[in-house]
């Protein structure tokens, strides 16, 4: 009973883990209607510059993860400035081959500058170990994950629901051309929440290089995870995602544990299965845009 | 009566074969006497063209985008190996066929998923049973022999005469024989009516709909024979290789077949080849500078050829190459793939 | 007389829309029919059902006394019901013999061959030189269908759909967005349709739908306002009400 309980607590914060790493991919979707398949390089960036400031630098960890929601955000705003917005307007094809071509470059810059070998970023001696709750196990660092994803997940929810910029926000990933003819400016909009996502990948990437490893090849391994949240979850809502993340992370976990000799095609299956149901996602709307 | 000779002109008129063609299929032949030191790579663009022919085929006639390609050549890979491996079929070429054959049942039932949905389904669906397939095969790791491959496959004689030898000069001849068949098999389908159904769908599958096209099973078909085609190309590399690991499923695999095809262009059959050719070059020419980190030069190609525009490319860059194409493909090639999707 | 095409009691709702509303339309064999209506009132709607792109939520559509209301588009094409598009829908990269040749081989059932090679059937070769002959595309055959003028894009509209031998052919709007000069062809292409072929035109133009049809249906809303020979539609209080009024407006 108590491993079930753990496991469901592993699988929630690896859920929420992948929430905070993916909710910038469907943004960026649901708005530009782009295909950004680079969004887990920004994750990677921001594992890395972690990593660089804890155990090169001697930063305490939890200074260094700030810095690399802002290191991240400011090479997303960089890269959304130069290149992006100018293929906003092509073919689905283009935007594929464009950002396959980032993360194959990300992949080869990181394997020449870092190494290929795993990164592990020292952690504080408080994040580790387990806290015994009600007979249940419980890791500190997955605790903290929690929390922190949790609080995110929340203030997301308050700024898009209660905040000028998200009603903004809303009203341009429901009906773009009619956002711009209410005068929003739906790519300055744009340009902020991709910095924005970027940032929370980066994030998610240095909280996660602990339970998802960190090496240049990051990107390319958990592109498919993403894709699944932002494809099952829809773009619509945040809410979406996040429920799509959570049952991911669940289900990967208990799948992992449970049924081991099962492995990941189950995921793939599913994800398929439902896109097939329902093109917009579980949890997206049901007409097409 | 002029009016009805020059219909059958004209409508016989894109088929025929060009001097340039034969030109090219000359020296094709040609580098395989004069290079006898290059073989292995030699091989090596023959089975990315034959790949990336097979690509050309769903993208460049039909219009689909796929980036699971690799689930056929995989598959073709795994099924010529364990073929040769347990002795089930030993003559190479009956095993190719063979192999080919499982590839096209795979194509087919995976066809009725792709035909479905938009552009951006149908990359997500693809991707997913590519890697399904990957996880498949490390699952089931006792049949394939999970990340070590298969080991230990020793192929026989073609035809039961021509022995595989170590320098790969059998191994080439076999390898452009079958591009040279599957070539011309490919070149009357999209001469045909049914590939110019093909070609209509892919402007059009409204209007193709409305003067009566099947649409759907069109789709189903060019996808069957492409995932035939993916699967001979597969075989081919076990065959020539004695290998087969899970590699040959991975999405980078997809992706570099996307670049040769975007480097070749589409729709005209040829761009595969010559993509397939310069690709390799490339390749070689950048891991003689940085051998570890030719990813890096590969991604920067397709990043600026995006960015700069591939139609773009094609005029300037390629302006050589596209003469070519223009002789080959006789009109001016269509060289940017279908921008079908509504963005 | 027999008839050619006809709806029983139609039904289309979008959301809580009703498009469709309970339409029951007869068009006769070799009738010039056409289906007029203000923007707005469902016509392209009916059209999308009649060829099979929406399927209507009740009601039946009959080809011919025979029922057509669950067949795939290229059926009803096979089966004789073939239309024209509001706007052109072509194949940009194909030329217009290509186009047509397709349009031939698939009413031959020939179009999933995939040995031969186009062009060797002597029967299809006549029947593609004959239609581009009457749609004056002969000299622009061997062109891409992109680069045609205008005109001649919308001959070759409605050249594709007689291409497929129709029995009844729906004309969306043939004549929509073609400049004054070459007005005059689309007009005689149309005139020229076969007598055999039933032709129900859905249509704005005024001067068109008058010098053309024989029998007119007003479409309002979604459902039938009324029905009748030219002179008496003209003569309507309600049409001139709800249509003419509002064009005379205008």
């Amino acid at each position: 009973m108590a491993s079930i309980l753990t496991n469901l607590f592993d699988g929630v914060a690896y859920g929420m883990l992948l929430f905070v790493l993916a909710c910038g991919l469907a943004v960026t979707l649901g708005l530009m209607n782009f295909v950004n398949l680079a969004h887990g390089a920004f994750a990677m960036a921001g594992g890395y510059i972690c990593a660089v400031l804890v155990n090169n630098s001697g930063w305490p960890f939890f200074l260094a993860l700030p810095l690399a929601f802002v290191g991240s955000a400011a090479i997303g705003i960089a890269l959304e400035r130069t290149l992006y917005r100018h293929l906003y307007a092509r073919s689905h094809l283009d935007q594929v081959l464009f950002s396959i071509g980032l993360v194959f470059m990300s992949v080869a810059a990181v394997d020449y500058i870092m190494g290929s070998s795993r990164v592990f970023i020292k952690l504080p001696a408080e994040l580790e170990g387990q806290i015994d709750l009600f007979g249940v196990g419980i890791g500190r660092y997955r605790l903290m994950i929690v929390v922190i994803c949790g609080l995110l997940t929340l203030a997301l929810q308050l700024i898009l629901a209660k905040t000028r910029f998200g009603s903004r926000l809303r009203a341009a990933v429901d009906d773009p051309r009619a956002a711009i003819g209410l005068g929003i400016n739906v790519p300055q909009v744009f340009a902020f929440t991709f910095a924005f996502g970027c940032g929370l990948a980066g994030l998610g990437g240095a909280l996660s290089a602990e339970i998802l490893g960190l090496d240049p090849y990051f990107p390319l391994k958990f592109m498919i995870y993403f894709l699944i949240v932002v494809t099952v979850g829809g773009s619509s809502s945040i809410t979406g995602p996040f429920l799509a993340s959570l049952l991911l992370g669940i289900a990967d976990v208990a799948g992992k544990y449970y049924v081991p000799k099962v492995g990941p095609f189950v995921i793939y299956t599913v994800m398929i299965v439902i896109l097939l149901w329902r093109p917009n996602g579980l949890f997206g709307r049901t007409a097409a845009r | 009566m002029t009016a009805l000779s020059d219909v059958s002109t004209h409508a016989m008129a894109s088929a025929r074969w060009r001097i340039s063609e034969v030109a090219f299929w000359v020296l094709a032949l040609a580098c395989a006497f004069l290079f006898p030191s290059r073989y292995l790579i030699m091989t090596d663009i023959v089975r990315l063209g034959l790949f990336a022919l097979s690509l050309d085929l769903i993208l460049g006639y039909a219009g689909i985008v796929s980036l699971g390609h690799a689930a056929f050549f995989g598959v073709g890979a795994y099924s010529a190996g364990l073929l040769a491996l347990h002795g089930i079929i030993t003559e190479p070429v009956i095993a190719l066929v063979a192999a080919g054959l499982v590839a096209a049942v795979l194509g087919f039932l995976t066809s009725f998923l792709v035909i479905r949905g938009v552009d951006l389904t149908r990359l997500m669906v693809t991707l997913g049973i590519a890697l399904l397939l990957e996880a498949l095969a490390e699952r089931f790791s006792d049949i394939t022999g999970g990340t070590d491959g298969l080991q230990g496959i020793e192929m026989q004689p073609i035809l039961g005469l021509f022995a595989f030898d170590m320098y790969g000069k059998t191994g080439l001849f076999y390898s452009l024989i079958v591009l040279f068949i599957l070539f011309l098999l490919a070149r009357r389908v999209v001469h045909s009516p049914f590939g110019l159904s093909l070609r209509a769908i892919r402007n059009n599958p409204l209007r193709a709909a409305a003067i009566g096209v099947p649409v759907n099973r069109r789709l189903i078909a060019i996808y069957t024979l492409a995932a035939f085609y993916a699967g001979i190309a597969g075989a081919l590399f076990t065959q020539t290789t004695a290998l087969a690991s899970l590699d040959v499923f991975s999405f980078e695999r997809s992706a570099d077949l996307m670049l040769v095809l975007v480097i070749g262009g589409t729709g005209y059959l040829y761009g595969g080849l010559i993509g397939a050719v310069v690709f390799k070059m490339l390749q070689e020419f950048f891991q003689s500078i940085t051998p570890q980190y030719w990813l890096f030069w590969i991604g920067l190609v397709l990043v600026v050829i995006v960015m700069v525009g591939r139609a773009r490319i094609h005029r300037w860059v390629l302006f050589v190459p596209n003469l070519i194409i223009r002789q080959f493909a006789g009109r001016k090639a269509v060289v940017a793939a279908p921008e079908s999707d509504v963005s | 007389m027999t008839i050619a095409l006809e709806t029983r009691n139609l039904e289309k709702s979008f959301g809580g829309l009703r498009v469709t509303r309970d339409l029951s339309l007869k068009v006769m064999q070799g009738a010039r029919h056409a289906l007029i209506g203000p923007n707005g009132a469902g016509k392209t709607t009916v059209i999308n059902q009649l060829t099979g792109v929406l399927t209507p939520n009740s009601g039946q559509i009959l080809l011919e006394g025979r029922d057509i209301t669950g067949l795939s588009v290229h059926r009803r094409v096979l089966r004789g019901l073939s239309r024209t598009f509001q706007i052109n829908q072509l194949y940009a990269d194909l030329t217009p013999l290509e186009t047509i040749g397709l349009a031939v081989s698939e009413r031959m059932g020939r179009g999933g061959d995939w040995w031969r090679r186009m062009g060797t059937r002597a029967d299809v070769n006549a029947e593609i030189a004959e239609i581009l002959a009457r749609f004056h595309l002969l000299d622009v055959m061997t062109e891409l269908t992109s680069t045609l003028p205008y005109g001649k894009q919308r001959l070759l509209e409605i050249a594709v759909a007689i291409a497929a031998k129709p029995r009844v052919l729906l004309l969306d709007e043939p004549a929509a967005g073609v400049p004054e000069s070459e007005r005059h062809d689309i007009l005689a292409a149309v005139a020229a349709l076969p007598r055999d072929v039933t032709v129900l035109l859905i249509e704005h133009d005024m001067d068109l739908v008058f010098s053309f049809a024989d029998r007119i249906s007003v479409l309002v809303n979604g459902g039938l306002l009324t029905e009748g020979a030219p002179d008496e539609v003209a003569r309507d209080q309600q049409v001139r009400a709800v249509y003419l009024g509002e064009a005379a407006d205008v």
